[in-house]
């Protein structure tokens, strides 16, 4: 049971790192993202091309971090410009449009690139099946590592929004935009570095969980859909919410998939999300409408 | 040498027409009034002064240089503190970064620490929380805020868009108090009250603003004892 609930732990950083792009997005520019899954996965196609290219067969991914942080941030920066700067702030509902049809764009764009094959990197038996084991419960090294690093983004991002200027701004801006703009805030500059950041921590996800899932062009579907739950669990627009929302469908997951079977983990995320949003409608952390 | 110079600006929101050829000038050190019932347009002239509302026509010169052409976000970094109808402060911000946020910009960011050790032994109580969100202030206290905020910008300019509204009189009177310091340190200020009295008694100049037109403009005493405007506005 213990193990169960580490394993669930360890992944639901990972979660937890997707939940928090999402939910930065969504704070800073009132969006909901409908294809960070999507950006996911072009994070874990950057892996998969980049090892291939760059990579000696059987080592480990990791080092690419770097490269797939930068591309990534570039890439997000570019789909803010060409297509989701044209809807913030404009209309209540047409981002959901926007995003949803960004999704299936990416989806099917990747897929007529790397075909619809499920491919993966070549890591080494001894890092894909390695683990270390602490008073008899074992940690799988693929796992341990991607819930350290994604803690260390996690870490990076409240830094960087409660003690940097860039940081302030973003908050500002998400919370009046006009007095934002007056204390000399340039509101596009935030909303690309929002996106492109919102864009790395999907990527590095991605990156984070290519030893452990296959890649395909349909893969984000899950993450954006577990993503999505971690937010509305945590409560809307709040990064400790997404992280602990995070955690928490990783341990529900894991449990009801070890327990039962893995098809109907999906349903008992879902039904975790309904009870939670019964007893706390605005999520664990959100403190619903502010009124005035 | 006058820093603002407002030219037959006219202005409104899509087919509302707001304002109608208005004229307004600040010269350097002075504090100017700008006074007028509710819906007057005072707070649409300044927006047009911030950048929120483009003017249709007309032209708003700052220190020579068009401003209706700047983007918004660069009043700011050009000298122009506005503190907006409703005080504007970021209620789920900590003081601390509502006041650091004060020296966004590259004016007055290499000079932040200095501008907050000014601006928190101006507003003692400032200090004392630093690290609780802004929204948890008295209604008076965020206006010492938005005010320390602004300071905190270095302004040529400091734009007050109704300072006393939704405070008691007593709490007015502190921050009408801590203007006139500001005033006698020489800053450049722009003032909009309804309340007349309080407004032309720490101006040099007033205008008068009665639904988009510019009815009157002089110096505050000769304002102050004008008995159309006693009559309109003070009842007399
Ligand atoms: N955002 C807006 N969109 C449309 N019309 C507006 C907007 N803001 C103000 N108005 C209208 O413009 C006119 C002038 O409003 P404004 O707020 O400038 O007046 P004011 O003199 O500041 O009044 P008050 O003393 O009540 O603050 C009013 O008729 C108002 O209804
Ligand atoms: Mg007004």
């Amino acid at each position: 049971m213990i193990q169960v609930i580490i394993n669930g732990l360890l992944i639901g950083a990972v979660y937890s790192l997707i939940a928090v792009g999402l939910t930065m997005i969504h704070g800073v520019m009132k969006i909901v993202n409908f294809a960070q899954g999507e950006l996911l996965m072009v994070g874990m196609y950057v892996t998969y091309v980049l090892y291939g290219a760059f990579v000696a067969e059987g080592s480990a991914p990791y080092f690419l971090i770097v490269p797939v942080c930068i591309i990534m941030f570039l890439f997000g920066a570019l789909v803010f410009k060409v297509s989701v700067s044209h809807v913030v702030g404009k209309s209540e509902t047409s981002y959901i449009i926007l995003t949803i049809g960004m999704s299936y764009l990416l989806r099917y764009g990747f897929q007529m690139i790397f075909g619809s094959n499920y491919q993966s990197i070549p890591v080494s038996e001894s890092l894909k099946f390695g683990s270390i084991t602490i008073g008899g419960i074992v940690f799988t090294t693929t796992r341990l590592i991607a819930f350290f690093a994604a803690l260390i983004f996690t870490i990076f991002v409240n830094y960087l929004l409660s003690s940097t200027d860039i940081g302030r701004a973003m908050r500002a801006t998400s919370e009046n935009k006009t007095v934002a703009t007056s204390l000399g805030v340039n509101a596009k500059i935030v909303y690309i570095v929002a996106f492109g950041l919102g864009t790395v921590f999907a990527g590095v996800s991605g990156l984070l969980v290519t030893p452990l899932y296959m890649i395909y062009p349909s893969v984000g579907a899950v993450f954006s859909t577990i993503a999505m739950s971690a937010m509305v669990l945590g409560g809307l627009g709040n990064i400790k919410g997404a992280m602990i929302g995070g955690m928490i469908i990783g341990v529900v997951e894991a449990l009801s998939s070890t327990y039962l079977t893995t098809n109907v983990s999906q349903i008992f995320i879902n039904l975790v999300l309904i009870l939670i949003l019964i007893f706390k409608p605005y999520g664990l952390f959100g403190k619903g409408v502010r009124i005035a | 040498m006058n820093m603002l110079k407002m030219d037959k600006v006219c202005a409104g929101y899509g087919d509302l027409k707001v304002l109608f050829d208005i004229s307004l000038e600040i010269n350097e050190g002075e504090v100017v009034a700008l006074v007028g019932s509710n819906g007057a347009g005072k707070t649409t002239l300044l927006r047009t002064i911030s950048g929120e509302v483009i003017p249709t026509s007309g032209s708003i010169k700052w220190l020579g240089m068009e401003l209706t052409k700047l983007p918004e976000n660069k009043r700011a970094v050009n000298g122009i503190a506005h503190i907006p109808q409703g005080r504007g402060i970021l209620a789920s911000l900590s003081i601390k970064d509502n006041l650091l946020l004060g020296t966004y910009t590259k004016r007055t960011k290499p000079r932040r620490a200095e501008l907050l050790e000014n601006a928190l032994q101006m507003f003692p109580i400032l200090k004392e929380r630093l690290n609780f969100p802004a929204g948890s202030l008295s209604g008076g206290q965020q206006q010492m805020l938005a005010i320390a905020r602004a300071m905190m910008m270095a302004p040529k300019l400091l734009i007050l868009d109704e300072p006393s509204l939704g405070l008691a009189p007593v709490v007015v009177d502190d921050v009408y108090r801590i203007l006139d310091v500001m005033k006698r340190q020489g800053s450049s200020m722009l003032v909009i009250e309804q309340n007349l009295t309080k407004a032309l008694s720490i101006s040099d100049r007033g205008y008068v603003l009665e639904t988009g037109h510019m009815q009157m403009t002089g110096p505050s005493k000769e304002l102050l004892n004008n008995k159309d405007i006693q009559k309109a506005y003070l009842g007399i």
